[in-house]
């Protein structure tokens, strides 16, 4: 248990339970979720990596909500409301 | 037309979140006639729409998560002080404030990760990864429906 605590950062003062494992096993989690890394097949990703791709993925899926609502804000001028909103609905909940 | 062959399960976040999403999205249709130019229409009901679908996930995850919590803090404080219009200096000065975290090692992408993350600023390194995770999926799965929606429009 000591050495565990020994090889992890110093905590200044605030006892907290965090193992390195933890983090790595939270880390291989994420890794697991970023479509770059997943499909690259290596098992061999640092954790620097890992955290990079992630910040690039969600600011890419940032962008891409602008983007959509944007379309969905110039669609919504042309379209006619309610037959495409039922159809919507329909297709998306039933 | 048949759907792209899924069925959904209604009780689902993608569920929750598309019908949200789509309520909002059919209260906007018939705006109060704003006197400026169809451009910036467009873009305020552009801005409308992209908080609506970070509202609507928000509350299809609920108050379970640290990131839906934060993120619908945030959207309130700003709903409320828009409705308000009081402009005071102490509102500027608050929005400075700095919160220190300790460095203790981190990589330094973390910094970047939490200010992504919405409350990822007074995470945990654990938190911060956990919550990561969680909001990636559900920002993937508002991107998926929003998709869904923008090509049944265009159709």
């Amino acid at each position: 248990m000591s050495s565990r605590r020994s090889r992890s950062r110093q905590q200044s003062g605030v006892s907290s339970n965090i193992t390195d494992e933890q983090i790595t096993d939270l880390v291989s989690k994420l890794q697991q979720l970023i479509p770059e890394i997943r499909n690259r097949r290596s098992n061999k990703v640092s954790a620097s990596k890992v955290l990079q791709e992630t910040c690039n993925y969600i600011r890419s899926l940032h962008r891409e909500v602008d983007d959509l609502s944007d379309r969905l804000s110039d669609l919504l001028a042309t379209t006619d409301t309610d037959s495409a909103q039922a159809a919507i609905i329909r297709s998306l909940l039933m | 037309m048949t759907p792209k062959g899924v069925s959904l399960n209604p009780n689902s976040r993608k569920t929750k979140f598309a019908r949200r999403f789509i309520f909002a999205l059919s209260r906007m249709r018939n705006p109060i006639p704003v006197s400026s130019s169809i451009e910036e229409e467009v873009r305020t009901r552009s801005h409308k729409i992209k908080i609506a679908a970070y509202l609507s996930m928000a509350r299809a995850v609920g108050s379970r998560r640290a990131w839906s919590r934060a993120l619908l803090f945030k959207l309130r404080t700003r709903a409320r002080r828009h409705n308000m219009i009081i402009r005071r200096r102490s509102f500027r000065l608050k929005k400075k404030r700095i919160i220190k975290n300790d460095p203790q090692g981190e990589p330094s992408q973390t910094k970047k990760l939490r200010q992504l993350v919405p409350g990822g600023k007074t995470m945990d390194m654990c938190s911060l990864l956990e919550e990561t995770a969680h909001y990636m999926t559900c920002l993937a799965t508002q991107v998926k429906v929003m998709q869904t929606i923008a090509d049944h429009f265009a159709k």
